[in-house]
C-alpha cells in the first residue's frame, strides 16, 4: 500500500533502536569516574552536614563501620570469585557439549544452555537455596551446605550457562580451515580441540568473561535475600543499628555503592581495553 | 586389502569416483592412479571439481560412490581408520591454515609429538632440520603473523612432512601468493620431487607442471577431459575444451 507523501511526513514512526549510536562508544573514562567517586563523597557529606551535632556524624558512623562493611564486600567478592571458578570450569563442559558430534549430548547440552540463561538469576538462587538441604551425610560423613556456598552455586548456575554461551560462539568463530588443518595432520577431534582450537579462542573468551565476572559480582547483593551476610545484609542491619536514622541510609548504602564501584569499574576498562587490542588484530 | 598392497601396485588409485554436494555434481566419475614416485598435476577451470578431487583423497570429504585405494586402504570403507590413512597422506592447503598461536617450528613438531607420540628432543632435531630445508633456518621462533605468505607456505609444507607421509597432496599451494615469493614455494616442491616423493598437485602454474609433472590430467565439469605426459599434452591436446582452455591460459 502506498500513502502521500505529505501523509507519511505526518505519521509518528518508531525509529530502530540502536545498541550503539556511534562508532566511539559513551564510556565513563577514568577522569570522569574520579568525578562520580568524588561526588559520592561529597553527597555523603553533604547528608552529614545536614545532620545535628549531637548525633555522631555521618562519616565518623561509615568510619565506624567500615571494617565491618568491608568484611562484608570481601565476603561478596568472595562468593563472585568461586561462582566464576565454578561457573567457568561447568561452563565450559557444558560449551563443549553443545559443540559436541553426539546428538544427544548436544541436545542436553543446548536445553540446559538455555534454561539458566533465560531464568532470572535471583529465581536460581532461591531454587538453590531451598532445593539444596543444609547438610548431606555420605558413609557417616557430614557435608554441611551453609548458605554462602549454597549461594555461590546458586550463581554458578546463570555464570555456567553463559559460560557455555561464550565458548561455543568462540569454537564457532574461528575458520574452519583450521580443524581441516589438523584433521589433515591425523589429530583426533578431541586433540584438535584441546591443543588448536580453545588455545586460540582464550583470547576471544576474555572479554566476554570478564563482563560475566563484573556481572556476578554485583548480582552477588541478591544474596541478601536469602539471608547471606554479605555487603548489603551488613549495610541494613548497621542502618538499623544506628537507629535506623533516615539521613544515614543514602551515606551507607552509598558507600555499599562505592565499594562495588570501585572494584567493577576497572574491571570494565580492562574489558574495553583487551576488546579494542583484539579488534584491531 | 591392506596387506596385499605392493609397492608395483598404484599408491593412490581412484576408480569411478562420483561427488554430489545436494543435488549438484562435483565429481561425475574420475578414475586415476598414481604410482609411487610418480608426479602428477591436475589442472583446469575453476570449479572443475580439482580441490574436492583431491580433498576425498585423505578422506576430508566423503565420497558418493566409486573407490578410492591409498597403499591399499580402502578410503570409502565405514570402518576407516581415517587417522591411519592420514598418516600417509600429507596436505598442504591454498591458505596455508598454520596454527597461529604457535611458532614456526611449533606448528611443524606439534603432529609429530602428539598424533605419533615420538620422543620430543628428535621431533625437534628432525623439526629444525625441515624448516631449514624449506630455507627457513632462523625463523623457527617467528609466528605464523610474522612470515610472508611463501614463507608461512613453507613451513605447511615442512609441518606436512614431518608426518613423513608417503604421498603429498597440494591444493592450490601458490594461488593465494604474491607473484614473486610463488617461486620459492615452488623450488620447494620441486625438491621433494626430486627426492622421489609421490605428489598430486592442483595447480595453475602451467610453466610448473610442464616442469615436473609425469602426468597431467585436465578436469572440467567433474570430469578427466584427457591426460598425458606434459610433453604431449601440452602440444598436442586432442579434446577442443583443453585446446581452448590452454590458449587462455598459456
Amino acid at each position: 500500500m502506498t500513502m502521500p507523501p505529505d501523509l507519511r511526513d505526518r505519521l509518528p514512526v518508531l525509529l530502530p533502536f540502536r545498541l550503539c549510536r556511534s562508532k566511539t562508544q559513551h564510556r565513563l573514562g577514568a577522569g570522569s569516574g574520579a568525578l562520580l567517586c568524588v561526588s559520592l563523597v561529597l553527597f555523603a557529606a553533604t547528608a552529614s552536614a545536614q545532620a545535628g551535632r549531637v548525633v555522631p556524624s555521618t562519616l565518623q558512623v561509615i568510619a565506624k563501620w567500615a571494617p565491618l562493611l568491608l568484611t562484608g564486600f570481601a565476603f561478596n567478592i568472595l562468593i563472585s570469585a568461586f561462582a566464576m571458578l565454578l561457573g567457568t570450569i561447568t561452563g565450559l563442559g557444558l560449551g563443549l557439549g553443545l559443540l559436541s558430534e553426539l546428538r544427544p549430548i548436544r541436545q542436553v547440552s543446548w536445553a540446559l544452555t538455555q534454561i539458566f540463561r533465560n531464568a532470572p538469576w535471583l529465581v536460581l538462587l532461591f531454587f538453590v537455596m531451598f532445593l539444596v538441604p543444609f547438610q548431606i551425610t555420605i558413609f557417616n560423613v557430614r557435608i554441611p551446605f551453609p548458605d554462602w556456598v549454597k549461594a555461590t552455586v546458586g550463581f554458578a548456575l546463570p555464570v555456567m550457562a553463559n559460560v557455555a554461551e561464550v565458548v561455543r560462539g568462540a569454537v564457532k568463530s574461528l575458520p574452519s580451515t583450521q580443524w581441516e588443518a589438523a584433521e589433515a595432520l591425523a589429530f583426533t577431534r578431541r586433540q584438535t580441540m584441546w591443543r588448536i582450537i580453545l588455545p586460540q579462542c582464550i583470547k576471544r573468551m576474555l572479554p566476554p568473561w570478564m563482563n560475566i565476572y563484573s556481572l556476578v559480582t554485583m548480582s552477588t547483593v541478591l544474596a541478601s535475600i536469602v539471608g547471606v551476610s554479605e555487603m548489603l545484609t551488613l549495610t541494613a542491619q548497621v542502618h538499623a543499628a544506628e537507629g535506623g536514622r533516615p539521613e544515614l541510609f543514602a551515606p551507607l548504602y552509598g558507600f555499599a555503592l562505592l565499594c562495588f564501584f570501585l572494584y567493577c569499574y576497572p574491571i570494565n576498562l580492562w574489558t574495553a581495553q583487551l576488546e579494542r587490542r583484539f579488534q584491531t588484530r | 586389502m591392506t596387506a596385499a598392497w605392493t609397492a608395483d601396485q598404484p599408491m593412490v588409485k581412484c576408480t569411478d569416483v562420483r561427488k554430489s554436494f545436494g543435488a549438484f555434481e562435483v565429481l561425475k566419475g574420475i578414475s586415476l592412479s598414481v604410482r609411487k614416485g610418480e608426479v602428477i598435476c591436475i589442472i583446469g577451470p575453476s570449479g572443475s571439481g580439482k580441490s574436492t578431487l583431491i580433498r576425498c583423497i585423505n578422506a576430508l570429504v566423503p565420497i558418493t560412490s566409486g573407490t578410492i585405494h591409498v597403499e591399499g586402504i580402502d578410503v570409502t570403507d565405514p570402518q576407516l581408520d581415517k587417522l591411519a590413512l592420514r598418516r600417509k597422506v600429507g596436505m598442504v592447503f591454498q591458505q596455508y591454515n598454520l596454527f597461529p598461536h604457535k611458532t614456526a617450528l611449533q606448528n611443524v613438531m606439534m603432529a609429530p609429538l602428539h598424533v605419533l607420540r615420538q620422543e620430543k628432543g628428535a621431533v625437534e632435531e628432525r623439526s629444525r632440520a625441515l624448516l631449514a630445508k624449506v630455507r627457513l633456518a632462523g625463523k623457527e621462533d617467528s609466528y605464523p603473523g610474522e612470515l610472508s605468505g611463501g614463507q608461512q607456505q613453507r613451513v605447511a609444507i615442512a609441518r606436512s612432512l614431518a608426518m613423513r607421509p608417503d604421498v603429498m597432496l597440494f591444493d592450490e599451494v601458490t594461488a593465494a601468493l604474491d607473484p614473486e615469493t610463488v617461486k620459492e614455494v615452488l623450488v620447494t616442491i620441486r625438491e621433494l620431487v626430486e627426492e622421489g616423493m609421490t605428489c598430486m598437485l592442483v595447480t595453475h602454474e602451467m610453466g610448473f607442471a610442464r616442469e615436473v609433472a609425469d602426468q597431467i590430467y585436465f578436469t572440467d565439469h567433474g570430469v578427466i577431459v584427457e591426460h598425458g605426459p606434459p610433453a604431449t599434452f601440452f602440444t598436442e591436446a586432442r579434446d577442443e575444451r583443453t585446446r581452448q582452455f590452454l590458449s587462455q591460459i598459456l
